[in-house]
C-alpha cells in the first residue's frame, strides 16, 4: 500500500512547528501504524535525515504512551483503540494520512509528535489513591465488595492515562481521565473515607493544570481507547457538589 | 571457580520456616527521626521500584525516583494479564505455603534458593490484603469475595486476576501509592531520566549518573543506597512481548563496574504468543497463559497439513499436551509447553505449515457458554482479532513461543543486596526466586514482595550500619566524563546501518542459538557471530541527531550497545552450563523422552559473573545451592 503522509515536525516548544510531507510506498496492510513510522524512520535514517520522535512503548494498548492524532482523530478513526493497536489495512490504499501530536494547552509539545503529560501524575497526586500504609492492610476477605460494584469499579480503572478525551475535547478538558479514577473509588468500600477530599483536591488540582471544563459533549469517551463511560463525569460532579457542600456547612 | 564470597549470601541458619522471621528480628533499625537523612536512589518504578518507592517514603526516607518514561504509570509491569499467585487458599483445594514453594521450585527445575523461595510464599499472602485495601477491583464472586483461577504449574486455584488486566490494576495501585509519597514530599521524580552510570568506590555504590532524556543534561546524584528495579532483558532478542523500550542498560552498567551477573542464560519463553507474521514486525503480543485454563492446544495428526481447522476432523487432530501430560494437561509450565510446541512444527506438525498451533476454545464455548468465555477473556480476545484479522470466538487462535522474561538479572543476596555494597535490585533485574524457569503468576509476586515486604526492612539493615559516608566530588565528575565519552562515541558513528539492522541480527542469533534449544555447537557459532556483529555495530552504524535534545536514535544506540555485549555473555553461561534444566535445554543432555536432563552433581550452582575490566574475560562464581527441604527429583509434569 503507499500512502500520503503530512506529518508534525517541531523541534521543540521554543520553535515553531509545521507539517512534513512524505510519500511512503510498498506499505504492508498487516503493519501496524506505528510498525509504518518505524519504516518510515528507518528510511530518513539512512538518507541521513532526521527521524520522527513518537512516544510508544508496549504496542499492545495498555501503557498508554502512544498518542497520536491522526486525520483529526484520537487514535485513529477505529473504536477503542491506541495508535499502536490501528492496523494500515483499515486505510484505504493511496489516502492522505495527517498525524499529529495531542494537542492541549497542559500537554506541551517536546519534541515531533511527543508531549509532555505530567499534568496527569500531578492529578493522581492530589488525590488518586486510597491511603494505606504498607503492612496496615486488614486481611483481603474481610472486605467483601458486590460483584457489580466490583465490575463497576474495574471499568473506569481501565484508564490508560494516554490523554485522547483531553485531545479531542474542544475545551481540553481532563474531565473524563479525573473523573475514571473518582469513580473507581466511589464504587469501593475502601474509597469511603477520603471520598470528599480526593474530588474536591482532583479537580482543584486539574484546573490548575489548565485544563478547561467540561461542557459534555462526550467526544472524550466516543475517543477514549477503553471507552470509559461519560457517566464517570457525572459521578464525578455528583460527588463534587455533595463534596462541596459537606466542606461549607 | 567457587569463591568464599558466596559462604554470605546472608541466609540465616536454622529451620526454612524460621528464616524470615530470624532474619527480620537480626536486622538493625534506623530510628524514624533518623531516616531523612538517608538518600535512596529508585532506578526505575515498575512495580517492584513504585512498591519500594512508597514503602520507603512512608517510613520517611528521602527517595529519589527515576524513569525513563514519561510516568511511572508506563512501566511494562502494566501489560502482565493474567494474575498474581497467593496463598490464601481461599478455594479450599489444600493450599499452603509450603505448597507454593514447592511449586515454585519445582517449576523453577530446582535452580533456585530455597530461602528466598520459601520467603516468597511466606509473604504472598500480606500482598493480597495491601492491593486489596488500595482499591485494587480483582474479581469477586457473586458474595463479594476474591475469585481465583489456576496457571500453569499448579494443580489447584490460587491465583489473584482482574480480568486479563491484572498488572495495570497492580501497577496503578503502587503508583497511586507513589504519587501520594510524592505529594508528602518524600519522595522526588525523575521522569524522563536514564541512569548510565553507577558511581563506586572501593566496592561500594555512592551514587549514580543519569541523562536528562528531554535536554539530554547529564545529572548525577549522591547515595546512601541505590535500589534497582530495572526489570528484564529480553529485548535482547529484539523481538519479545517486552515493551520497546524496555533495556537492560542500568543493570549492565552496574555489572561493567562489578556487580555480578547470574544466570544470564535463562530466558524465559513463553508459549502462548501472537506468531509473527510479517518483516516488519517490531514486538510479539503475549496471549495470557490463564486462556490454557480453557483453551485447549493441538496440531494436526498429519504432517504437512494445509486444511483449515474446521476441515480437520476430531479424529485427526493431536491434543499433544494432554496426550504427554495427561495430569497436568494443558497447564504444563511454560518452558515445557514451548518446547512441545517447537518439537510438534520441527517435526512438520505446524498450522497450515507455519511456526504456530492452535489454541483451541470451541470445547469451553459449548461447556460454559460464549457469555462466560467473553467475561474472562473478552480484551484477550480482542486483541488477537485486533491483529490478526481472525475471530477467536469462531476459529481457534494460533499461537508460537516468544521471548517473555529473564529468570536471570543482577545476582543478589538473601538481603536482596548485589555483590556492590549498597546497590540493590528488586524485581525481575535480579535473578532470585525463579530458577531455571518461572511459574505463570509469580513475577508479579515477586515484584511486590522485592517491594513491599522486603527491601522495607532489609534496606534499613544496610543504612543502620552504614550511616552517610564521605563522598568524592571527584568520583561523580570521573563518571560523569565516562558516560559523556560514551554518549559522543555513539554519536559519532556515521556509518550505513541503522541502530536496530543491527539489534535485529543480535536478536536472529540469539534466538537461533539462545532461544529454546541450544547445543554446544551453536552456542559456539553464536559467540563468534556476536562478536563480529559487536564490530559491526561500532563500524557500521548510524547515529543521527544531537546529544542535547530529546534523541531517541541515542537512546537506542546505548542500549543496543549494552544487548550487544549482554548477547555474548548469554552464550558464554549457556555453553558452560553443560546440562539441561527448566528453559535451558542443550539437546546434548535430554532424558529418552525428550526432557531435561539435569545434572544435580556438577550444576546444581547459579553462575555468577564477574566482569573486571572490558579488556579482561569474565570471571564465573559458583553460588552451590543447598536443598534441605525438598528432594532432588526429574520434573515430572505427567
Amino acid at each position: 500500500m503507499n500512502f500520503n503522509l503530512k506529518i508534525w515536525r517541531q523541534k521543540s516548544n521554543k520553535v515553531p512547528g509545521s507539517f512534513q510531507s512524505l510519500f511512503v510506498k510498498d506499505i504492508s496492510e498487516d503493519m501496524s501504524f506505528l510498525e509504518m513510522l518505524d519504516k518510515i524512520n528507518e528510511d530518513l535514517i539512512l538518507k541521513k535525515e532526521e527521524p520522527i520522535a513518537f512516544d510508544h512503548d508496549c504496542r499492545e494498548g495498555i501503557c498508554g504512551t502512544c498518542s497520536l492524532m491522526i486525520n483529526g482523530s484520537a487514535h485513529g478513526p477505529q473504536k477503542a483503540i491506541t495508535s499502536c493497536q490501528l492496523y494500515m489495512r483499515e486505510f484505504q490504499n493511496g489516502s492522505e494520512i495527517y498525524v499529529e501530536p495531542f494537542r492541549a494547552k497542559a500537554f506541551p509539545i517536546i519534541r515531533d509528535l511527543i508531549i509532555d503529560r505530567s499534568a496527569f501524575d500531578r492529578i493522581q497526586q492530589a488525590g488518586g489513591f486510597i491511603s494505606v500504609n504498607t503492612g496496615s492492610a486488614p486481611p483481603a476477605n474481610t472486605i467483601p465488595v458486590p460483584k457489580e460494584k466490583a465490575n463497576q469499579a474495574f471499568s473506569s480503572a481501565l484508564c490508560i492515562g494516554c490523554g485522547a478525551c483531553v485531545a479531542s475535547c474542544k475545551n481540553s478538558s481532563a474531565s473524563l481521565f479525573t473523573a475514571a479514577r473518582i469513580f473507581h473509588f466511589s464504587k469501593l468500600p475502601q474509597g469511603q473515607a477520603e471520598k470528599t477530599n480526593r474530588v474536591l483536591n482532583m479537580v482543584k488540582q486539574m484546573e490548575k493544570e489548565g485544563f478547561g471544563a467540561c461542557s459534555h459533549t462526550g467526544a472524550c469517551s466516543v475517543s477514549c481507547p477503553k471507552e470509559i463511560s461519560l457517566e464517570t463525569i457525572s459521578e464525578m460532579h455528583r460527588e463534587w457538589r455533595k463534596a462541596f457542600l459537606n466542606k461549607t456547612t | 571457580m567457587s569463591l568464599s564470597f558466596f559462604n554470605s549470601s546472608h541466609i540465616p541458619s536454622g529451620p526454612l520456616e524460621e528464616k524470615w522471621d530470624k532474619a527480620k528480628f537480626s536486622y538493625k533499625l534506623v530510628n524514624p527521626s533518623n531516616r531523612k537523612k538517608f538518600d535512596i536512589l529508585i532506578v526505575g518504578a515498575g512495580l517492584a521500584g513504585a512498591s519500594a518507592a512508597a514503602s520507603l517514603g512512608e517510613m520517611n526516607y528521602n527517595i529519589k525516583v527515576f524513569v525513563i518514561h514519561d510516568s511511572p504509570r508506563r512501566a511494562h509491569s502494566i501489560a502482565a494479564q493474567g494474575g498474581i499467585n497467593s496463598t490464601k487458599n481461599y478455594k479450599n483445594d489444600g493450599d499452603s505455603v509450603k505448597r507454593l514453594f514447592y511449586d515454585t521450585i519445582k517449576g523453577g527445575d530446582f535452580r533456585a534458593r530455597e530461602a528466598n523461595v520459601y520467603r516468597l510464599a511466606q509473604v504472598s499472602g500480606l500482598i493480597i490484603d495491601h492491593c486489596v485495601a488500595q482499591g485494587i477491583p480483582f474479581a469477586r464472586d457473586y458474595g463479594g469475595l476474591l475469585d481465583n483461577r489456576s496457571f500453569g504449574g499448579a494443580q489447584l486455584s490460587r491465583t489473584f486476576y482482574a480480568r486479563g488486566q491484572t498488572g495495570q490494576q497492580l501497577l496503578l495501585g503502587a503508583y497511586g501509592a507513589l504519587m501520594r509519597q510524592v505529594k508528602r514530599g518524600t519522595v522526588q521524580l525523575f521522569t524522563q531520566h536514564e541512569m548510565l552510570n553507577l558511581i563506586i568506590e572501593k566496592q561500594k555504590a555512592h551514587g549514580a549518573v543519569f541523562r536528562d532524556l528531554i535536554t539530554g543534561k547529564l545529572k548525577s546524584f549522591k547515595a546512601s543506597a541505590i535500589l534497582l528495579a530495572t526489570g528484564g532483558y529480553g529485548n535482547a532478542f529484539y523481538l519479545s512481548t517486552n515493551a520497546m523500550n524496555s533495556n537492560v542498560t542500568a543493570s549492565w552498567r552496574c555489572h561493567k563496574k562489578g556487580a555480578f551477573f547470574a544466570n544470564p542464560s535463562f530466558v524465559q519463553i513463553h508459549p502462548t504468543c501472537i506468531p509473527k507474521s510479517i518483516e516488519g514486525q517490531s514486538k510479539l503480543t503475549l496471549m495470557s497463559e490463564s486462556l490454557r485454563n480453557d483453551g485447549r492446544v493441538w496440531t494436526s495428526k498429519i504432517k504437512g497439513d494445509s486444511r483449515p481447522s474446521h476441515q480437520i476432523p476430531e479424529s485427526e487432530r493431536d491434543y499433544y499436551l494432554e496426550r504427554i501430560y495427561p495430569s497436568f494437561g494443558n497447564l504444563v509450565p511454560r518452558d515445557v509447553a514451548s518446547r512441545q510446541a517447537k518439537f510438534q512444527v520441527d517435526k512438520g506438525y505446524g498450522v497450515q505449515n507455519k511456526e504456530a498451533v492452535y489454541l483451541d476454545f470451541s470445547d469451553a464455548i459449548k461447556k460454559n457458554g460464549l457469555k462466560n468465555i467473553a467475561e474472562k477473556y473478552g480484551n484477550l480476545f480482542n486483541m488477537y482479532q485486533r491483529i490478526t484479522g481472525d475471530d477467536p470466538y469462531k476459529t481457534p487462535m494460533q499461537i508460537y513461543p516468544a521471548v517473555h522474561y529473564t529468570m536471570g538479572g543482577l545476582w543478589v543476596d538473601y538481603n536482596l543486596q548485589s555483590s556492590i555494597q549498597g546497590l540493590f535490585v528488586l524485581g525481575e533485574a535480579n535473578f532470585s526466586d525463579h530458577g531455571a524457569n518461572r511459574l505463570g503468576a509469580s513475577a508479579l509476586m515477586q515484584g511486590l514482595a522485592d517491594g513491599y515486604f522486603i527491601i522495607p526492612y532489609s534496606l534499613g539493615n544496610f543504612l543502620a550500619q552504614n550511616p552517610d559516608s564521605d563522598f568524592k566530588e571527584s568520583l561523580f565528575k570521573q563518571a560523569e566524563e565516562e558516560s559523556k565519552e560514551n554518549l559522543q562515541n555513539l554519536l559519532s558513528l556515521k556509518g550505513s546501518q541503522t541502530v536496530d539492522q543491527i539489534h535485529k541480527k543480535l536478536g536472529k542469533i540469539l534466538w537461533e542459538h539462545v532461544g529454546m534449544i541450544r547445543d554446544k555447537e551453536g552456542l559456539m557459532k553464536a559467540e563468534k557471530k556476536i562478536k563480529t556483529l559487536r564490530e559491526e555495530f561500532w563500524k557500521e552504524a548510524f547515529v543521527p541527531g544531537e546529544a542535547f535534545i530529546k534523541n531517541q536514535e541515542l537512546e537506542k544506540a546505548g542500549r543496543v550497545a549494552d544487548f550487544l555485549e549482554l548477547g555474548e555473555l548469554m552464550v558464554q553461561d549457556a555453553l558452560t552450563r553443560e546440562e539441561s534444566c527448566g528453559c535451558h535445554f542443550r539437546t546434548e543432555y535430554q532424558t529418552p523422552e525428550k526432557e531435561a536432563l539435569r545434572n544435580d552433581k556438577d550444576f546444581s550452582h547459579v553462575s555468577a559473573w564477574e566482569k573486571k575490566s572490558s579488556k579482561e574475560n569474565w570471571i564465573l562464581h559458583k553460588e552451590t545451592l543447598k536443598f534441605e527441604n525438598v528432594k532432588l527429583t526429574e520434573r515430572n509434569y505427567k
